[in-house]
């Protein structure tokens, strides 16, 4: 590919455990429209990666990617080190991979139980294990330290923004999941709200799980981020570590694919590489 | 003595809140949109009371009871299999004339080809699946809206059902064991020992479920709210066994008529079956899910094509079972079995006891209830007015009550 030497990720990632996930020289296309040019991402267990990036840079692309709803068209997907491949759903989930979509997907006439164990109930042999899946349910909300929600026979319909939100992160832990994608969680929310899931994403890199936040506000990247990444038109600028940068880099990075020795050569920033 | 009173526990157990607590959570989620059967049953009580009124005797006596039952059952049984289409925000126009055409299948073979019960019984069940399949393959691969799919199966099933029925016009039934479904009844003690065994299981399952989930620290019913639940479940069910155990024979001499119908255990059976089949199992999780927010259930690994066809499979199939009470009631099958108002009363049944025409939200004892509505209407307005146009602006009205009922609360549950 013409891009072989093209920017190198992560540069300060010297010393970190290998990552959970790591994506190389992803390219993907819809007919003539080429979304993805070369991407190459590192996620970490226990962080927050944050992916950030302008309208249409291809974020939500490369996430439902990641999560089997598309393939790629080429790259390379390792995942714990081992080259894996991904081509629906159930495969990423069966490796522990959990996506929280933009809209949710809940169900709004059934309860948080329901919601969180939807398409794989615990049976007893034909019947729903309801108790089984109501103290799962429990645990793991205990588990976020969520005490926002009354009960967990609420209907869906009944909870707030903020209260869905943590349902459908809660919904993505309790798999036993390593990694969980969150896009745009908090686009929807108040001031409150917003701190509580924010809190929340904190606690489940904190628990060990490696983090994608996908998000539009520098503030929420610049408070809970251990890492950040920088789509510009489908290219990665550049991959960092939050510590290192400003939030006047990263809006240069999201804005013009570069700042200063940060990001990408001028002549890649065209729209052809 | 009481200095201490700090030992609150770590995990609190659900203590009994009793029947005030569960009246306010009742009351909170009435006023979130969920309203459920309330409706149906208040509007069921207060018709009862009105025809009543108006017609004494003739309305409340226990050969119109056993009637009403045996007029309503098609109807129910229609509106039980449609809840499963309707909980997926979809119709099925056609059902009607699938339990006609079914009807006739079962005709046909026990008098034309001669075929013994259980198999013309199994190829009028058959016929109802096969019907079944074709429009839910056509609604799930095809896309093409049920509205349309099966408002022509509605034309094509009643082509269909002429040509089986063919040039004869009707075909009359006199199998002892299928006119006896609708027109014979359960000794009086038979009756009672239904009773037994229906409030005592009800009591029994509702009641060890809640014990073993308030032993888990679940959520889980008061016992107080349980007690009241299966008392006035009993009552009821206790007093419309012991009206029915009357003799309702306009000729006792003659005939004795009493006790509780047939038909009445074969509702109770299915609407356990199709109950659990709903509530307890993951295929009746995915229905409510598809209904609720199909793209979810799709990202979630459900089949949202599977769960479609066997719904309309359901729905179908059901309309079959209904076509034996037809052929039942009628002693005949003709080329009108099915037809005229009994889809329309079927999904206005559904719709009253508190199905959701938007999808997502019902149960099958919504068509019992619905369906016990509908029938106390068509059953009531005759003996008040013979005019057909009042009963049907009537029947029309009251559907017309529970589609906005059915809209309001949507709108409630949307903005709450
Ligand atoms: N299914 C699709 N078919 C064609 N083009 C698509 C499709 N999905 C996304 N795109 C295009 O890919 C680009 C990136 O989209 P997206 O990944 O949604 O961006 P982001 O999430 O960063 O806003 C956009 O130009 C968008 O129009
Ligand atoms: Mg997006």
């Amino acid at each position: 590919m013409s891009m072989s030497s093209g920017p190198t990720p992560a540069p300060s990632t010297a010393g970190d455990p290998p990552p959970l996930l790591s994506l190389r020289n992803i390219d993907k296309s819809f007919g003539a429209v080429h979304v993805l040019r070369s991407v190459d991402l590192d996620v970490y267990a226990g962080q927050v990666t944050a992916l950030v990036g302008d309208n249409g840079a291809g974020k939500s692309t490369l996430i439902k990617g990641v999560a089997g709803i598309y393939s790629f068209d080429s790259g390379d997907y390792l995942f714990e080190g081992q080259p894996v491949v991904v081509h629906d759903p159930k495969a990423a989930n069966a490796l522990g991979i959990e996506v929280v979509y933009q809209d949710l997907a809940l169900c709004d006439n059934l309860d948080v139980v329901h919601n969180m164990f939807l398409g794989r109930e615990e049976k007893r042999g034909i019947t729903l294990d309801e108790d089984d899946m109501e103290s799962r349910a429990r645990k793991t909300l205990d588990g976020l330290s969520v005490r926002t929600l009354k009960s967990v026979r609420q209907k869906v319909s009944s909870l707030s923004g903020g209260q869905r939100q943590t349902v459908a992160i809660a919904r993505a832990v309790l798999w036993n999941s390593k990694l969980v994608i969150l896009d745009e969680p908090t686009a929807a929310l108040g001031v409150a709200q917003t701190e509580q899931v924010l809190n929340l994403v904190r606690r489940l890199a904190d628990n060990g799980l490696g983090v994608i936040l996908i998000s539009h506000n520098m503030n929420d990247v610049m408070q809970v981020a251990d890492n950040i990444a920088a789509l510009y038109l489908g290219q990665m600028a550049a991959q960092v570590k939050a510590k290192d940068v400003s939030h006047g880099q990263i809006v240069e990075l999201i804005t013009s694919g570069r700042s200063g020795d940060l990001g990408l050569h001028p002549q890649q920033t065209g729209a052809s590489a | 003595m009481s200095t201490t009173t700090t030992d609150a526990p770590d995990r609190v157990q659900p203590e009994d809140e009793g029947l005030a607590q569960a009246f306010r959570d009742y009351v909170q989620r009435l006023r979130g949109g969920q309203l459920g059967s309330l409706p149906a049953a208040l509007g069921l009580i207060v018709l009862v009371l009105f025809f009543t009124a108006l017609q004494g005797s003739t309305f409340f006596s226990a050969f119109n009871l056993a009637n009403l039952l045996s007029q309503g059952a098609m109807i129910i049984v229609l509106a039980m299999g449609l809840v499963f289409v309707l909980l997926l925000g979809e119709i099925d126009l056609s059902a009607g004339y699938a339990a006609g055409t079914c009807a006739a299948v079962l005709g046909v073979g026990l008098t034309q080809k001669g075929w013994s019960l259980p198999l013309s019984l199994a190829a009028c069940i058959v016929t109802g699946v096969v019907i079944g399949v074709v429009i839910g393959l056509l609604v799930a691969r095809l896309g093409a809206p049920s509205f349309v799919v099966t408002l022509s199966m509605f034309l094509a099933l009643q082509g269909l059902m002429l040509l089986i029925i063919g040039s004869g016009g009707t075909i009359p039934i006199d199998d002892t064991t299928i006119l006896a479904i609708q027109n014979n009844n359960l000794s009086p003690l038979g009756g009672w020992i239904l009773f037994v065994i229906v409030i005592v299981g009800y009591a029994l399952v509702t009641g060890l479920r809640m014990q073993r989930r308030r032993a888990g620290g679940l959520t889980a019913e008061a016992p107080s709210v349980w007690l009241f639940k299966v008392v006035s479940i009993g009552v009821l069910y206790g007093l419309a066994t012991f009206f029915l155990n009357q003799e309702r024979s306009r000729n006792p001499e003659l005939t004795s008529i009493k006790g509780v119908p047939y038909i009445v255990p074969i509702i109770l059976v299915l609407l356990v079956v199709l109950s659990f089949i709903l509530g307890r199992t993951a295929f009746g999780r995915h229905v409510y899910a598809v209904g609720g927010n199909a793209e979810a259930a799709r990202r979630a690994g459900i089949s949202v094509r599977g769960v479609k066809i066997a719904c309309f499979i359901a729905c179908s199939t059901m309309a079959a079972v209904a076509g034996i009470l037809f052929a039942s009631r009628d002693n005949s099958i003709s080329p009108s079995t099915g037809g005229s108002t009994t889809l329309l009363y079927a999904v206005a049944a559904a719709v009253i006891g508190g199905t959701s025409l938007f999808g997502g939200v019902g149960k099958v004892s919504d068509a019992v209830i619905g369906g016990l509505v509908v029938a106390v209407i068509a059953n009531g307005l005759p003996l008040i007015t013979q005019e057909a146009g009042i009963q049907f602006i009537v029947t029309g009205g009251v559907l017309l009550v529970a589609a906005t009922v059915d809209a309001l609360s949507r709108k409630r549950a949307v903005a709450s």
